[in-house]
């Protein structure tokens, strides 16, 4: 047992730091208030190599671990959290090729999203009636001479509008099969037949551009199909398991981000004569933000451990996922109570804190789906 | 970043699940019952090196580290909490003070059979009227010939009706603006050095505690711990490292009625169906399994900080802070899927709660510990 980072983790944390003080922070209440697509920061982190953090170098990636991805994160979230989930699912769709990629679709995608040519990747498994159940998924493949044709709509998809490429989950078997019976692909952006909807209006996370999409006879070569025939459902939830580790470290970063602003605030606003730190009320707030984000820190750090030592992290990237997303969500409301009428107005970064904190309890698997798997897990079922 | 134990930890942490499992749960209801003083258990855990595990070995200790410490402490509070704190007191508010501070001859003299579990360590911080500020606290110990004269009072003093030793506290300059301590080791028997009948408790009933007297009660020069004036310094030190243990005594409480939370929802029915198939029951055994393990990583991310000799008094702090507010928590909803049967005295959960109850009081109250960390946010 020991929490020291090497050499490598050290640096990626720092690099991303130090991008996320000097860039990315500076213009989080602009992207926030504009919901600009920040195309140039995305390409800027792909220069760092914070787009590709978990994918081989051979592959254009920066190979440095799941350990080293989360400290990543949080970082990144700390600056902006909608350029940060952008961050995430751009590397989850680059770790999900490198595993079960063929050589040629890894050599084809992997070194685009690695180094930026790819503004971002997409992860289109949700649909507007089946979210956290892929089992009820009614986008479909069939098989038409040696390729398939997609049909169907996909719901929630982070960076839709400005995707390179899209991993899809499609039914491949009658319905009967559920889960079973659900295959990946990967549709390049501005592929015939797929229409990208109108951007979500949302309560958060307002830069990183979510859309509906839809496929209409959209036909992709039979070199599409990533990994085995039905063989989705396994990629999804292996994928997930290492995304909820980055969601997690979105939350943390996002708390950190609204614990430091609170801990500047309580300093200097004054009350009954004295800064505000001075009274219990403040203290006792700031010193459970504290306990709470060092908590979900090592949970997250944890499950990144396991992902790098090939060890199983279902359980623990959920207990990650569920702890922090909670605990963020905690404690940005806790610092808008500090800030008082301020932390409501927009004049200062909390409300926009607990803004984007709020969806981190939702996306790759609610709260609900995480205590499920953790039941699961501690049930022995 | 390493979160995997080495084999010794490993070893040591199999060698005390294994023994309480077989020689303390059996006893726990019962101990719990009649409040009886576990002298047996107390004997096999000092041949197996539970009552000193991080003193050096050339002092009588297992001379292991501060994460196996942790990690026993753990063990044998899942299967009694009042033998965890026992134990909790003999090694980190005793031995740890005297392997930190002591002389060479107070490590021989006191630490060592202490170590071994042939003497029991107790602590006297506390007063009647004077807790977690030391500031207002009235024993004080007057310069005599050749040593000190102690006069004053201690109470909830843990182990106190049974020890051998007290390392007790007390004011030794009261001429500046603040008051200065000194820490003193007291023998049972010294003239002055009497104790009360142990206090009645919600929990931890086998854990006996009681209020000491000190009545013009002269020690020797040599039973100074650390320098005259240094004792709130002692106090802390000692304090940063208990708080680890508490936290490890919370987690084993916590722990354990989590383990019979499982056991049980899996067995119990209700329409029809094992409650574990209720997302109701499913979501509470999720939540406090979650916070079991956050809990513990806080304890041995501290533990190991007092390992690398870095300062981790804000760790320890949080440690314990989560860890006790975790275990009441965590037992509180075992109690609730147990329904009745957890409110009995037939099933172990209404005495997992009492005894995890104690866990947000002692060694600093949960009021402390955010004064502790929020201190260190707003330095």
């Amino acid at each position: 047992m020991d929490l020291e980072l090497n050499e490598t983790q050290t640096l990626i944390q720092k690099t991303a730091r130090d991008f996320a003080t000097r860039i990315v922070a500076p213009q989080a209440a602009e992207l926030d208030a504009t919901e600009r697509f920040p195309r140039e920061t995305m390409r800027a982190l792909a220069e760092l190599g914070l787009m590709a953090i978990n994918v081989p170098p051979e592959l254009g990636g920066a190979g440095a671990g799941a350990v080293a991805y989360a400290l990543a994160m949080q970082e990144i979230a700390r600056g902006c959290a909608s350029t940060a989930v952008m961050m995430s699912v751009t590397n989850m769709v680059g770790e999900a090729i490198t595993r079960f990629g063929t050589e040629e679709q890894k050599r084809r995608h992997c070194p685009k999203l690695a180094s930026g040519e790819y503004a971002v990747g997409s992860f289109a498994l949700s649909e507007p009636d089946a979210g956290s159940d892929p089992g009820a998924m009614r986008t479909t493949a069939q098989r038409d001479g040696d390729g398939w044709v997609l049909d169907g709509a996909k719901q929630w998809i982070t960076g839709g509008s400005y995707a390179g490429v899209f991993i899809v989950w499609a039914r491949t078997s009658p319905p009967e099969a559920g889960a079973r019976g659900v295959s990946c692909f990967l549709v390049e952006g501005g592929a015939n037949g797929l229409r990208v909807g109108r951007p979500e209006d949302k309560l958060g996370i307002r830069a990183s551009n979510t859309v509906p999409l839809e496929f209409d006879r959209c036909r992709v070569p039979a070199d599409a199909l990533l990994g085995q025939e039905n063989g989705g459902f396994k990629i999804a939830m292996m994928a997930l398991d290492g995304g909820r580790i980055g969601i997690s470290s979105q939350a943390l970063g996002i708390a950190r981000a609204a614990l430091a602003a609170s801990v500047g605030y309580a300093k200097e606003r004054r009350a009954f004569g004295v800064p505000i730190a001075s009274h219990q009320a403040i203290q006792w707030k700031l010193a459970d933000m504290q306990t709470h984000v060092d908590a979900a820190h090592l949970l997250s750090m944890r499950a990144a451990w396991l992902k790098d030592h090939q060890a199983p992290f279902t359980r623990e990237a959920s207990m990650a996922k569920l702890f922090a997303s909670e605990a963020a969500i905690r404690v940005c409301n806790d610092a808008v109570q500090i800030f008082g009428g301020y932390g409501y107005t927009r004049e200062m970064p909390v409300e926009r804190h607990l803004r984007d904190a709020r969806v981190t309890a939702i996306y790759e698997g609610t709260s609900e789906i995480q205590r499920m798997v953790i039941a699961r897990s501690v049930l022995g079922s | 970043m390493d979160f995997e134990l080495q084999e010794e930890q490993r070893l040591l942490r199999e060698t005390a699940r294994d023994f309480a499992a077989r020689e303390v749960a059996p006893k726990a209801a019962e101990l719990d019952k009649t409040g009886r003083w576990p002298s047996e258990i107390l004997a096999k855990m000092a041949e197996l090196g539970l009552m000193g595990v991080a003193v050096p070995l050339e002092y009588g200790g297992a001379g292991m580290d501060a994460l196996s410490y942790a990690l026993a402490m753990e063990e044998v509070s899942t299967a009694c909490a009042s033998c965890g704190v026992i134990m909790s007191v003999n090694n980190s508010l005793f031995c740890d003070p005297l392997a930190k501070f002591g002389t060479e001859d107070q490590k021989k003299r006191v630490l060592t059979p202490v170590a071994r579990g042939e003497k029991l360590g107790c602590f006297g911080l506390t007063e009647p009227m004077s807790g977690s500020d030391a500031q207002t606290m009235v024993t004080s110990a007057e310069k005599s010939r050749g040593g000190w004269v102690i006069s004053g009072a201690k109470n909830w003093i843990t182990n106190g009706p049974h020890a051998d030793w007290i390392l007790v506290f007390a004011v030794t300059d009261r001429s500046g603006p603040r008051l200065k301590h000194t820490a003193f080791l007291v023998e049972r028997g010294t003239p002055g050095y009497t104790q009360n009948a142990p206090d009645h408790k919600l929990g931890i009933h086998a854990a006996h505690s009681c209020t000491v007297f000190f009545e013009k009660c002269e020690v020797p020069d040599e039973n100074v711990l650390g320098a005259v004036g240094d004792g709130f310094k002692v106090a802390m030190a000692t304090l940063d490292g208990g708080r680890i243990g508490i936290a490890c005594q919370a987690i084993g409480i916590a722990r354990a009625a989590l383990e019979r939370s499982v056991a049980y929802a899996k067995e119990r029915k209700s329409f029809g169906v094992p409650i574990a198939q209720h997302q109701a029951i499913q979501f509470m055994l999720a939540d406090m399994a979650t916070q079991v393990d956050a809990a513990r990583l806080l304890a041995w991310r501290a533990a190991k900080l007092k390992d690398k000799g870095v300062r981790h008094t804000t760790e320890s702090s949080i440690a314990k802070l989560y860890a006790s507010e975790m275990a009441t928590r965590v037992t509180h909803k075992a109690i609730q899927i147990h329904g009745g049967y957890g409110y009995s005295t037939e099933f172990p959960v209404e005495r997992h709660y009492r005894d995890a109850r104690i866990t947000e009081i002692y060694e600093g109250t949960s009021e402390i510990q955010r004064m502790v960390i929020a201190g260190s946010l707003l330095k």
